[in-house]
């Protein structure tokens, strides 16, 4: 998964700070996202994933700093509701909407008046083995099938930007390998840029060309991941990939 | 027979007039309370709670004393009418559709909201989607007012009086057919009101439904 270097970054990052809590904000100093690549950010829980995805979702401001989507300010004058309409995250606790699975799947294109909804649903449904679910009351399901349900609700909108909150936490290895090529191939096919939240490193490695390390609220290292793996540069990241750090 | 016919027919008619008024009324104010600041709903939500306890036979008194003859609208002329029952029904059902809606949609977790903002939706389409989300405690609400009102009897027997053939409803002609030691009519009327509030409740849980599983 080579990246082109030459592109312009999909997201820019300088000093950015987001205060959540009295006794946490994050802390980012230098971030830049390569468009058209996965981006794996690594970390353990609470260590700002989240909270850096939802900034980067166009749905949260930061507190100071510069963020850039492209060419301008993410937070400009009305460009957070132009972003989401092009970058979507999928949350770790996704939430449906009252009705079936294809009621939630066909929420995003619904509200976009898209034409040709009903293939593009059933693809996806498809694609993600939720076929024979699709009629179900989404009430109803496990919350690994809704978590495949909200992937699926976000590929449909083929958006440019994916952003995957630990999106395979509640899912079993077969699973995981089904959203992983799932996510990866609509990635290679579209060129979609890709920001997976993950504390899992194996996946991390599998699924990314570049690695960020987040701690407590802050961005220790981020490498193409082959580096990251091999060679990191912080002593934090070392202890981390060899699995001596305890979190 | 004809006369306990008449009785349910005008129990309907005022109760699901008095309803239907107080969810044209309850339900948007309701829904903008569910959306409004929670700072609002804290203050309000008290008030809502004392109002949907308030007695009937209070209600019914200063409806009395409004309706009547030398009352501030005595000149309508509504006391010991139809119009009157539904008016004093109408108001005890009122907070009932206002302060069960706003639950509702309170209810609704506040990360949905951001979950669809991230799908695209604007913050219109996200209000309406909540509002969607909060249907069966609209319909929930409804039926609380519609309950209430098909039982409610102090009220309607103040302003309505219980005049046979012109205000009499299911329930003060059960309050009258057992005074007079009339039992089985009293039973009889006693079954057509629990008939009827379990057909509209029925009508109600086929309405919530969820798609089939």
């Amino acid at each position: 998964m080579t990246g082109d270097g030459s592109r312009e970054p999909c997201y820019r990052l300088r000093g950015v700070v987001r205060v959540v809590s009295p006794t946490f904000e994050l802390r980012i100093g230098e971030l830049a996202v390569p468009r058209g690549q996965v981006f794996a950010l690594l970390g353990p829980t609470g260590s700002g994933k989240s909270t850096l995805l939802l900034m980067l979702a166009g749905l949260e401001p930061p507190t100071a700093g510069e963020l850039a989507w492209g060419d301008g300010p993410l937070y400009g004058n009305s460009r957070p509701a132009a972003v989401r309409q092009s970058a979507t995250l999928v949350f770790q606790r996704p939430l449906p909407i009252r009705g079936s699975v294809r009621t939630n799947v066909e929420y995003g294109l619904r509200i976009r008046a898209t034409a040709d909804l009903g293939d593009r649903v059933a693809a996806v449904l498809s694609q993600l083995h939720l076929d024979r679910l699709a009629g179900q009351s989404a009430a109803s399901l496990s919350g690994g099938q809704l978590q495949l349900v909200a992937i699926a609700r976000a590929l449909v909108l083929r958006p440019q930007v994916l952003l995957l909150d630990e999106p395979t936490a509640h899912l079993d290895p077969a699973h995981v390998a089904l959203v992983e090529a799932a996510v990866i191939d609509d990635q290679r096919e579209r060129q979609t840029t890709v920001i997976w939240a993950t504390h899992n490193l194996f996946q991390a490695r599998r699924v990314a060309s570049h690695v960020g390390l987040m701690l407590d609220g802050q961005l220790v290292e981020q490498q193409p991941t082959d580096s990251f793996f091999e060679a990191p540069r912080d002593p934090r990241t070392c202890d981390f990939v060899a699995g001596r750090m305890v979190y | 027979m004809q006369d306990l016919a008449d009785i349910a027919l005008r129990s309907l008619l005022v109760s699901g007039s008095a309803t239907i008024i107080a969810a044209c009324l309850g339900l948007p104010l309701g829904a903008w309370l569910g959306l409004a600041d929670r700072r609002l709903r804290l203050w309000l939500r008290p008030l809502l709670f004392s109002l949907m306890a308030l007695p009937p036979v209070v209600v019914g008194l200063a409806l009395y004393m409004l309706l009547s003859r030398s009352g501030p609208l005595g000149r309508l002329e509504w006391l010991y009418s139809v119009p009157a029952m539904i008016l004093a029904q109408s108001i005890l059902a009122l907070p009932f559709v206002i302060g069960v809606t706003m639950q509702g949609i309170a209810a609704v977790p506040a990360e949905l909201a951001q979950q669809l903002r991230s799908l695209g939706a604007s913050e219109r389409q996200v209000r309406s989607t909540i509002l969607r989300e909060a249907y069966p405690a609209m319909g929930l609400a409804v039926a609380a007012a519609l309950g209430r009102s098909l039982s409610e009897v102090g009220a309607v027997l103040i302003v309505g009086g219980n005049i046979a053939g012109k205000t009499s409803v299911l329930t003060t002609a059960i309050y009258q057919e057992t005074s007079r030691g009339h039992f089985a009519t009293a039973i009889a009327l006693g079954a057509m009101l629990l008939a009827m509030a379990w057909t509209v409740n029925l009508a109600v849980a086929l309405w919530q439904r969820e798609p089939a599983v």
